[in-house]
């Protein structure tokens, strides 16, 4: 699974206050909430915010709320994938369980420069800066993990457990 | 090997012998709890599943807390979505807006139990570990998963042991002690951790204080925080619960990550400052701070003994005109016994406004958003930028500090009123 886009940089410790302000969570709409991605940082991200781009942020992206709403929003706003240097374990989960892929490595500061196109291989984690050819490998996401991810989020994975028959009213 | 109580809970709940930090296990939940804001979301996953039934409707219950009574058409929408969703699904349990918040109601019904694996689409679902339980927050799509099947993955966590000693000082509480703690630890510092609250002073704390460290257990990252049950904990279950529970405590020799040592006979009255949790200083530090607004409530600290302790230095005072003071009793039955005991009669006397047991601003809801340039002090679990209003800053302290200060406009050490 391949992603390429633009880099979107942000710091450590973003919280989902920030990545989807509390006034929005009676929104229930996905591409609603997604005009409001990283309005608590940068009210003008929505707009600019390009289908495919990726996230790439320091350590503990996603703390704070468990709100499920801050990763709907940045993917129904474009952004394609997280790369960050750690994630708290709520958004991490959510990221997953809603199909937007969420790599961890080190120091991401050297990956990438806000603009620069970066390609991703979700599989291997491998990540390339396509202006300056340098390479880096994320940690690689377990097997069950990446299930989820192919099947578009765990919904996904669900409705074809019930198809099969796996799954059924107890 | 001896083993701690998440270990010991999630082999039970995982139908193994014993299971190690790192293991991948799939856990039998024995409760789920949905609230309106992020279970509306989870409903509408799961109908998109396709099942007729949820997993078991006895071991879900649904609460409406986050913006109750609806303050806007868009939130009485999601009310009336999740009350159906109750009746078509026959969901066991469901408090409608006249209880309160979920992690004060949940406990109090006697609804989460020792030794059990609880989960609610809330972060501060850790709250419940406080009785003796695995319990944790999870996203809406994740409770969908659950809704259908029952059971959840979970990656066994480390666990951190934090062993407190000392007798509390005069008008130091155990959210000085937890502020004290994030202070220490960090907003990271405990991330896909479980955490043990123990030591003497902790033993000695009723099970409204081991609430308040438990709840706060998610802001240092903590996948769920925990106290071993005792003989409070089976006083505090004997008159809300005759269900059958296994009380599982920490082996003596369970193997710990690390265990870290505080000692709080000395500890100072704490305030976490804008706009991170863990940006904590003594009150000293910050005294004199004007504020706008006063906060005293929540599920972090909106128990009766949080209201009494705020009400016995408000009692005979007067707020100035240019601060509001606004309270929430966490639940119903806190809000009984705070009116049975005159605490609501102090609290409305010395200007303070008493809201229904809800959320309110907390999360940016209703009942107290900020304007810019304004400032509030707390007795939240969250100061994020922007939280309670675009441009506004939230410090958050204790039930005595917040009450001290609405008394003097400025951040204030209760113990100089005293």
């Amino acid at each position: 699974m391949l992603i390429e886009g633009k880099v979107w940089v942000f710091g450590e410790n973003i919280d989902t206050d920030v990545i989807l302000p509390g006034k929005y969570l009676v929104v229930t709409d996905p591409v609603e909430l997604g005009k409001h991605a990283m309005e608590g940082l940068d009210p003008s991200f929505p707009k600019r915010v390009a289908k495919g781009d990726i996230v790439v942020a320091g350590r503990y992206f996603g703390c704070g709320s468990s709100r499920e709403q801050a990763p709907v929003a940045l993917k129904y706003s474009g952004v394609a994938a997280v790369v960050a240097e750690s994630y708290a374990r709520i958004f991490y989960r959510n990221a997953l369980n809603i199909g937007l892929p969420v790599l961890e490595i080190e120091n991401t500061k050297r990956i990438a420069k806000g603009g620069e196109r970066i390609r991703i291989d979700v599989e291997t984690g491998e990540i390339r800066n396509l202006k300056t050819g340098e390479v880096f490998r994320a940690k690689p996401i377990p097997d069950f993990m990446l299930e989820i991810i192919r099947e578009g989020g765990l919904i996904g994975k669900i409705k074809k457990q019930v198809a099969e028959g796996k799954l059924t009213d107890q | 090997m001896g083993k701690n109580i998440t270990e010991k809970i999630l082999a039970k709940a995982s139908g193994r012998q014993d299971v190690s930090p790192g293991q991948i296990v799939e856990a039998k939940i024995d409760l789920a709890m949905l609230h309106e804001n992020t279970g509306t979301p989870a409903v509408m996953a799961f109908r998109e599943i396709g099942l007729k039934k949820v997993w078991d409707p006895s071991k879900v219950v649904v609460i409406l807390d986050h913006n109750a009574p609806a303050p806007t058409e868009i939130a009485a929408g999601l009310h009336k979505y999740m009350r159906a969703f109750v009746k078509e699904f026959n969901i066991g349990t469901f408090y409608d807006i006249r209880e309160g918040i979920c992690h004060q109601v949940l406990p109090e019904k006697g609804l989460v139990l020792p030794g059990q694996v609880v989960v609610g689409v809330d972060s501060h679902t850790c709250t419940y570990g406080a009785l003796g339980l695995f319990s944790t927050g999870i996203g809406s799509t994740e409770m969908a998963g659950v809704l259908a099947t029952g059971t959840l993955w979970f990656k066994v966590p480390e666990t951190l042991k934090f062993v407190y000693r000392g007798k509390l000082p005069e008008m130091v509480s155990p959210k000085d002690v937890i502020l004290m703690t994030m202070g220490k630890i960090t907003s990271e510092g405990a991330n896909y951790k479980s955490i043990e609250f123990a030591g003497p002073t902790i033993e000695a704390m009723g099970i409204g204080g081991r609430m308040t460290l438990c709840n706060m257990a998610i802001e240092m990252g903590g996948k769920a925080g925990m106290v071993d049950p005792d003989e409070k904990t089976l006083a505090y279950l004997r008159e809300r619960s005759t269900k059958s529970f296994e009380i599982i405590r920490a082996d003596k020799d369970a193997v710990y990550e690390n265990v870290s040592e505080f000692d709080v006979s000395t500890l100072e009255p704490q305030v976490a400052c804008p706009h991170a949790v863990d940006n904590v200083k003594n009150i000293s530090e910050v005294e004199g701070r004007e504020i706008h607004q006063a906060v005293l409530g929540s599920c972090t600290n909106g128990r009766i003994e949080d209201l009494k302790e705020a009400a016995e230095i408000l009692k005979g005072k007067t707020v100035p005109l240019d601060v509001r003071l606004i309270v929430f009793p966490a639940s119903r039955e806190v809000y009984l016994g705070a009116l049975n005991e005159g605490i609501i009669e102090v609290l409305v006397q010395s200007g303070a406004v008493v809201c229904n047991p809800n959320c309110g601003p907390c999360c940016g809801g209703h009942e107290g958003i900020m304007a810019e340039g304004e400032v509030s002090i707390t007795t939240f679990n969250r100061n994020f930028k922007g939280r309670m209003g675009k441009g506004a800053e939230i410090y958050l302290a204790s039930p005595q500090v917040v009450a001290a200060s609405a008394l003097k406009g400025r951040i204030t050490d209760p113990r100089r009123l005293a």
